[in-house]
């Protein structure tokens, strides 16, 4: 059967599903559509938010990187899985035990000011919008890459699948759903690296396989090194980043993702604290499969490319080599017309540009695999993009239904007058997002890093604050909070737009890169709160009392 | 002392010790001593390498699994979970 075909059949079973799963799982109420009724079980809930964390980012592009930065590849790794540790320890219980709907729901009822509540939101907002942009983009990128559609109508095919089970199903149905897309995107990546394991190594399990030798009987690690070095680009297990930049981008990430809304709303949705708990645990555990196999991955596709492409001449290649090109993700230039590739760290000699998508791609041709195995492979990547989006979504919908219009414009307002709200600014989120998807602004990729940071230097500290200390009050905690966003925000938009006078790498403070800046503007947001806290009120009896009630999971 | 400061006190004690570890295999085996733990071989892979993209990730792990361990326990000898 044409690969074409496979393909259109594996995304059409996929999103059946998904709208199957909508249908039955409509929301009939304000529980309902922002936390699932609170009746997740925590392995759904574990498979749910690592479908809703792993974007097509984590799915197409982290391997690739990985693959070209070597061991600098490592904050992405650890950052990414690290802050689920956070969250499991630090935030979890504890906000399911406080047990209301939204993030800005805690900071609002803990720092007791509808100030501190709108600070909330506006970070919530930005944070979701600057990542949703990506998702829907991501969206488009796929369809078209392995549908042959353009852009634009992948990105309303998109669209219009994420509003009907969003809207229809609210976290109900995100959830369930989510559940499925897990399923989905973790076979179809593992799949073709377990099979190119196999080719390289001999062992079935990539995570052994790229610590261990090839058919010559070298570790193929060193061999990596070997070739990185001869090519003259740098060792793969030793990187470039200064000690001090991977620490700060690594504990960046790690705080960002425990302070991204859409990933804590999900600790939301279970029954009870010991289930939030549970749930961050398989979270992390289904996570790891993907994270663990990803740098295995880039090793092989590394050294797979180097051996097949490097001095070989033009007219030999494989197959796949010349598909790739034709997609514009490897672009060949014989600029010493010897008919051989030049692959060389020196720009000057170089004759081949390889995109980073390509190293999970092309993983199928490269391993041979039959065409069925692509198809599962886009309806994964499309899983990835969709799972992601649709979490965002929701956070943007309870943002402007919950957070604005019940508890600060109408507080009146009835829940049925709530609910649709919700379903009407989710139908409004998706629009925007697909605008952004069809019109992306320059800065989608820069602002991803962004999003970290913001969540770092934002959420982060008011939150952990407003549970480990009694004493935290509004004036710390609002101060902390938006010195951090507008510190955060000048020194991306300083280093990555160019604003407020520019700047190069050497102009970074004590070297630190925007990526990592996140965790300087965290500690800047606890010195600020703390100190500030000092000399204000403490909060009054009322909130001492929350913080107590939520410590402990007893419901008296 | 009440029942809930000391049940609070615990988990306190195992927050500390179970951050210490996180810290621990992913700042400084992964980041600040790689160069040191490069210099040790662990079948293929170079110690401080592995700790970076494979160590620190399935420590995380276990560092939840053995969190939500000690809390259940904890939380029977307290009688909050039914």
């Amino acid at each position: 059967m044409v690969l074409q075909h496979w393909i259109w059949i594996a995304v059409g079973i996929s999103f059946s599903i998904y709208i199957a799963i909508a249908l039955i799982s409509r929301a009939s109420s304000t529980g309902e559509f922002y936390i699932a009724g609170k009746g997740v079980p925590p392995i759904a809930n574990g498979m749910a938010t690592a479908a809703d964390w792993m974007s097509a980012a984590s799915f197409i592009s982290m391997a690739g990187i990985i693959s070209f930065n070597g061991y600098d590849g490592s904050v992405y790794l650890m950052g990414w899985t690290g802050g689920y540790v956070l969250l499991a320890l630090l935030l979890a219980p504890y906000l399911r035990k406080f047990g209301k709907f939204t993030v800005p729901d805690f900071i609002g009822d803990r720092y007791y000011s509808n100030i501190a509540r709108s600070v909330a939101v506006f970070c919530a907002l930005i944070v979701s919008f600057t990542y949703i942009a990506g998702q829907m983009r991501g969206v488009g990128v796929v369809f078209s890459r392995y549908l042959e559609v353009d852009i634009n109508t992948g990105v309303f095919i998109g669209m219009l699948i994420v509003l009907f089970y969003a809207v229809l199903g609210g976290m109900k149905g995100i959830t369930y759903t989510q559940v499925a897309q897990y399923c989905v995107l973790i076979f179809a990546f593992m799949l073709p690296a377990i099979f190119i394991s196999l080719m390289v190594t001999g062992n079935v399990i990539p995570q052994i396989g790229f610590g261990s030798a090839g058919s010559d009987g070298i570790y193929l690690l060193d061999k990596l090194d070997g070739l990185q070095r001869e090519l003259g680009f740098h060792e793969y297990t030793s990187g470039k980043k200064s000690t001090l930049d991977m620490f700060f981008i690594t504990a960046a990430l790690m705080v960002g993702t425990a302070g991204l809304p859409h990933v804590i709303v999900r600790f939301f949705t279970v029954k009870k604290v010991s289930d939030a708990r549970k749930s961050a645990g398989w979270a992390l555990l289904f996570i790891a499969i993907l994270y663990t196999t990803a740098p295995a991955v880039a090793v092989f596709s590394r050294t797979n490319l180097i051996e097949t492409v490097s001095n070989k001449p033009y007219a030999d290649l494989p197959e796949w080599f010349e598909k790739w090109e034709r997609t514009g993700l490897i672009t060949y230039y014989d600029k010493n017309q010897d008919g051989l590739i030049q692959y060389v760290a020196d720009p000057e000699v170089n004759e081949l540009k390889v995109d980073a998508d390509i190293m999970v791609l092309a993983n199928p041709e490269i391993a041979n695999l039959p065409n069925w195995v692509i198809a599962i492979m886009a309806a994964g990547a499309l899983a990835a993009a969709l799972s992601t989006a649709a979490g965002l979504l929701l956070v943007i919908s309870s943002s402007v239904s919950h957070d604005l219009i019940k508890k600060m414009i109408k507080p009146d307002v009835s829940e049925k007058g709530e609910l649709i709200a919700a379903r009407l600014s989710a139908v409004g989120a998706v629009m925007l997002a697909a605008y952004f998807g069809i019109n992306p602004p320059g800065f989608v990729a820069a602002t991803v890093a962004l999003a970290f940071g913001l969540a770092a230097a934002s959420f982060f500290p008011a939150i952990v604050m407003g549970i480990f200390s009694k004493k935290m009050n509004k004036e710390g905690a609002v101060t902390g909070m938006v010195i951090g966003v507008l510190l955060m925000l000048f020194y991306m938009t300083k280093f990555k737009f160019g604003w407020f006078g520019g700047g190069t790498e050497k102009d970074w403070w004590f070297g630190i890169s925007p990526e990592g800046f996140g965790t300087f503007a965290m500690m800047v947001n606890f010195a600020v709160s703390i100190i500030i806290s000092k000399y204000t009120p403490a909060p009054d009896s009322e909130i001492q009392a929350l913080v107590e009630n939520i410590r402990n999971p007893d419901d008296n | 002392m009440n029942i809930k400061q000391n049940y609070w006190k615990t988990n306190l004690k195992y927050l500390v010790v179970l951050l210490v570890i996180w810290f621990t295999v992913s700042f400084i085996f992964g980041i600040l001593l790689v160069d040191q733990l490069n210099k040790i071989h662990f079948g293929g892979f170079k110690l401080g390498f592995w700790f970076a993209q494979q160590g620190a990730i399935y420590v995380f792990v276990i560092l939840i699994f053995v969190y939500i361990y000690l809390m259940n326990r904890l939380d029977k000898k307290f009688k909050f979970e039914k």
